[in-house]
């Protein structure tokens, strides 16, 4: 499938391809400016494989001179780009536009320092997230945020999605866990936002960038604060014969005043597929279970698990079992950290969705979603962080099927509708990129949306980077009859719409 | 008559969103510059503008509170003693342990100025805590951003560009903010410690896995230890020390600048900083909180010379307190960072009404 972005989101040029590739070329040398169709292949999609555009040259640069030189040129050429990571995220950001330069960051790859008295590191966009923590574990460190994706995804990725991970209810998102970042922006210059101290000077920008899916600049360099690695964690399992008391169990685990460094959910089909994958020992009976971590001193670990255990068990739990062992703690969440592959083995593809609703609605909603699955004829596996309501339905289809990929997606939108009526978001951590831009005009009213695109012209006014990406033009919400006009007004009549 | 929450009187609700929307309007028509004002207990921080005040207080009222959720919600004018009150009532808090200034402090102006207590380095700002927010722009338009989910990435993160701007980008009608468990137990302990020693021993502990939640330095070393009575004693009984005078009083008054080190005329300064950086050279009295990350200075040396030692080891200065009005007060941006600061503004607030050169002049 070949997604086209909409009229309003596209950026004509002239440029003269083979004039450009020289001069890119000129500048980061040959063999890092890719322009052959069978170069440009493995480009054309990130981990949403089922959109795909083939980018229209590919660049690889080797340092933050070579990043601003190409920005350079495509500002000064009207050039769109697009800024890639590992490609492994999971709403299109990183899709290619069919006129523009894809910036892949993969080779700015090394950590810069380790600054083990001040906790921190200075690392490049393309280091891998695990990496981090690797070099500073033998230091009694780590970098919270761990992404499932976290072997292969860097952190440039994940701050330009604001990752988050299964420890995040504790330790944060990728925004709680910088201090700086070093910015090109769409004219080729360096900026340093942010510093080495826990806060800044002026406006937040640290946290606008965060989560900001290529659109305000291209990230180079990124300081990431480091945690002490906790004393000792344990995990509960804990079985329901039933998923509406397993939803419960969640809120009442929070509103007993524990903060469990992790609490996940995964129901009936996840788990089975999951067993039958890596042999957890999962209670494949259950129709959910809920996996609780709690990490710290021993002695308060000690008193969470008690005190979860309780819980659980007045939550009418069919069985709460704890991890005797690391060995067996770590089988717990070898199988969480799987499921999403296990899935992948019994259906032919599955669509993973990323809202995030209140604790409190979690059995409703797993309710509603299971009524839509009927009503669709499609099978959905529900997996995901519950500790903070965020859901990852897994809607499983067959792409070979005549039109089973458009149901699924149909699907996936009435189940995010589901979520903002419930006062939620249609996206808790996998971003909008194109996935999700049509979903945006439902969850902003164009005022906001107004807002956003202000914002996004402070840093590029005319609009090259990642184009048609995250934040939609009023143009797309109003045709799709989804924008929220108030009085038949639009906001900011006198500006240009595009 | 007045509800109480834990011994505060909750004043009624009130809704003035519409009132607060026509004044800004009406600013709007008449070109006329607006200082936002909710209790004006953080009146001394930043430079002093002259422009007519827009009265925020009475927009008050907690507007959702659900302690299985995490999350409070409520309007800008509501004093921050009693939507504290009101936590405390489910056992939970704001974690950032914000200032207040001034017994009037109102949530909204906790959440402009951005400001954090002794917590701050073990559990997260007030930045760090923001969810979301409605505010109105410089167009008279009310908007939502964020909303009251932990995890939300739809859009740009206008709510947390909100925090610590000091109102110059839009004014804040309502906020949701996450909020924590109150520890089951808290224990301060004190300790001699000689000043050179005093860094390295933060930072030992800092990187270790105690459960500290303050760590703070002025004649001695003390720490806050938090979590249940077990724990506790555990950490306590591997760290040593005495446990402190006051105890909790001290954190109190380490946040509300009332101990006898902020009495005086020199200026203050708040340098923010990484915690293990040796600031030699600069001339005056020192206090030390968040592990070192945040450092109190006294002193009557030029503002350019606190400038660049704070920017010599990457991190930055503020003139917190000064006797003189036409002080710049926030540390200079680079050039190129300024230019985005006034394009941000121009974005929110394109007529410049809402608190100009109360940051940095022209902002």
């Amino acid at each position: 499938m070949t997604h086209r972005s909409h009229p309003s989101e596209q950026l004509a040029h002239h440029v003269d391809k083979d004039a450009f590739v020289r001069a890119l070329r000129r500048k980061l040398g040959p063999e890092a400016v890719l322009a052959d169709p069978e170069d440009l292949r493995p480009y054309e999609c990130d981990a949403l494989s089922a959109y795909r555009t083939l980018p229209w040259i590919v660049v690889l640069p080797q340092s933050t001179a070579e990043v601003q030189a190409v920005m350079q040129l495509c500002h000064a050429a009207g050039v769109p780009v697009v800024a890639r990571g590992a490609g492994t995220g999971l709403s299109g950001g990183a899709l290619p536009v069919e006129n523009g330069v894809l910036l892949s960051l993969t080779r700015l790859n090394r950590i810069l320092a380790i600054d083990a008295p001040n906790r921190l590191a200075r690392v490049q966009p393309g280091v891998r997230n695990a990496a981090v923590t690797e070099a500073v574990a033998s230091l009694g460190l780590l970098y919270a945020p761990d992404p499932s994706s976290q072997i292969a995804c860097t952190i440039g990725g994940n701050v330009a999605e604001n990752s988050g991970g299964v420890h995040c209810l504790k330790y944060g998102l990728t925004v709680h866990n910088l201090t700086e970042i070093k910015l090109v922006t769409v004219e080729g210059e360096l900026l340093t936002v942010g510093g080495m101290s826990l806060d800044a000077p002026g406006y937040d920008l640290l946290a606008l960038l965060t989560g900001s899916e290529g659109l305000l600049g291209i990230i180079v360099e990124v300081v990431v604060k480091l945690i002490p690695q906790p004393a000792s964690a344990r995990a509960l399992l804990a079985a329901f014969d039933d998923v509406v008391a397993a939803g419960a169990a969640v809120a009442s685990i929070i509103g007993a005043g524990l903060l469990p460094a992790g609490l996940e959910f995964m129901d009936a089909v996840t788990l089975r597929a999951t067993e039958a994958f890596v042999h957890a020992g999962y209670p494949v009976e259950a129709a959910a279970i809920l996996l609780c971590e709690f990490d710290g001193l021993p002695e308060q670990v000690e008193a969470d698990l008690a005190a979860a255990e309780a819980i659980l068990v007045a939550a009418r739990a069919s069985e709460v079992r704890r991890a005797a062992d690391d060995a067996e703690r770590l089988r717990f969440w070898m199988g969480r950290k799987a499921a999403f592959p296990a899935v992948g083995r019994i259906a032919a593809d599955y669509y993973c969705m990323d809202g995030t609703i209140p604790r409190r609605c979690l059995a409703d909603v797993l309710r509603g979603i299971s009524t839509l699955a009927e009503e669709f004829g499609l099978g959905v596996a529900n997996v995901f962080h519950a500790g903070d309501g965020n859901l990852h339905p897994l809607i499983l289809y067959d792409a070979n099927r005549p039109g089973e990929l458009e149901q699924a997606e149909r699907l996936g939108a009435r189940i995010l509708q589901l979520c903002l009526d419930v006062g939620g978001t249609v996206t808790g951590e996998h971003g909008v990129g194109v996935e999700k831009i049509d979903l945006l005009c439902r969850q902003f009213p164009a005022a906001e949306l107004a807002q956003f695109h202000a914002v996004k012209r402070a840093f590029d006014p005319h609009g090259l980077l990642n184009p048609g990406k995250a934040v939609p033009s009023l143009r797309r919400c109003a045709e799709l009859g989804a924008m929220h006009v108030h009085g038949g007004q639009l906001p900011f009549p006198e500006l240009e719409r595009f | 008559m007045n509800e109480t929450a834990g011994g505060i009187a909750v004043l009624p609700s009130a809704d003035r969103e519409s009132e607060l929307r026509d004044a800004v309007r009406d600013a709007l028509a008449r070109r006329q510059p607006l200082r936002i004002v909710g209790a004006d207990s953080k009146h001394f921080l930043g430079r002093s503008i002259d422009a007519e005040a827009l009265h925020v207080a009475a927009h008050r009222g907690v507007l959702a509170y659900e302690p299985s959720e995490l999350v409070v919600t409520a309007r800008s004018g509501t004093p921050l003693a009693e939507l504290e009150a009101v936590l405390a009532q489910e056992g939970q808090m704001l974690g950032f342990e914000p200032p207040y200034f001034g017994p009037g402090a109102t949530i909204g102006g906790t959440v402009a100025c951005g400001l954090s207590g002794p917590r701050r380095p073990f559990a997260g700002s007030a930045r760090d805590f923001m969810l979301g927010v409605k505010l109105l722009n410089g167009r008279a338009e009310a908007l939502r951003f964020g909303g009251t989910v932990m995890k939300n990435v739809a859009g740009f993160d206008v709510s947390r560009l909100m925090v610590g701007a000091c109102g110059t980008l839009g004014v804040l009608l309502e906020v949701s903010l996450k909020v924590l468990p109150r520890p089951r137990c808290e224990l301060s302990l004190s300790f001699e410690m000689n000043p050179s020693s005093v860094l390295d021993a933060m930072q030992a502990w800092a990187s270790g896995p105690w459960p500290i939640t303050a760590l703070a330095y002025d004649d001695r070393l003390r720490v806050r230890l938090s979590g249940n009575e077990a724990a506790v004693q555990a950490a306590r009984r591997r760290l040593g020390g005495e446990p402190a005078d006051g105890g909790a009083d001290y954190w109190r008054a380490l946040r509300e600048q009332d101990l006898p080190f902020f009495a005086g005329a020199a200026d203050l300064w708040r340098l923010s900083v990484p915690p293990a950086s040796r600031l030699a050279g600069l001339p005056g009295e020192w206090l030390y909180d968040w592990g070192g990350a945040q450092r109190w200075l006294r002193t009557s040396a030029p503002a350019a010379e606190v400038f660049a030692a704070a920017s010599s080891c990457g991190g930055h200065a503020t003139l917190f307190r000064t006797a003189t009005a036409s002080a710049v007060r926030f540390h200079p941006l680079e050039p190129l960072l300024m230019d985005l600061h006034r394009s941000l503004k121009a974005a929110f607030d394109p007529d410049g009404l809402f608190n100009p050169g109360r940051m940095y002049e022209g902002l």
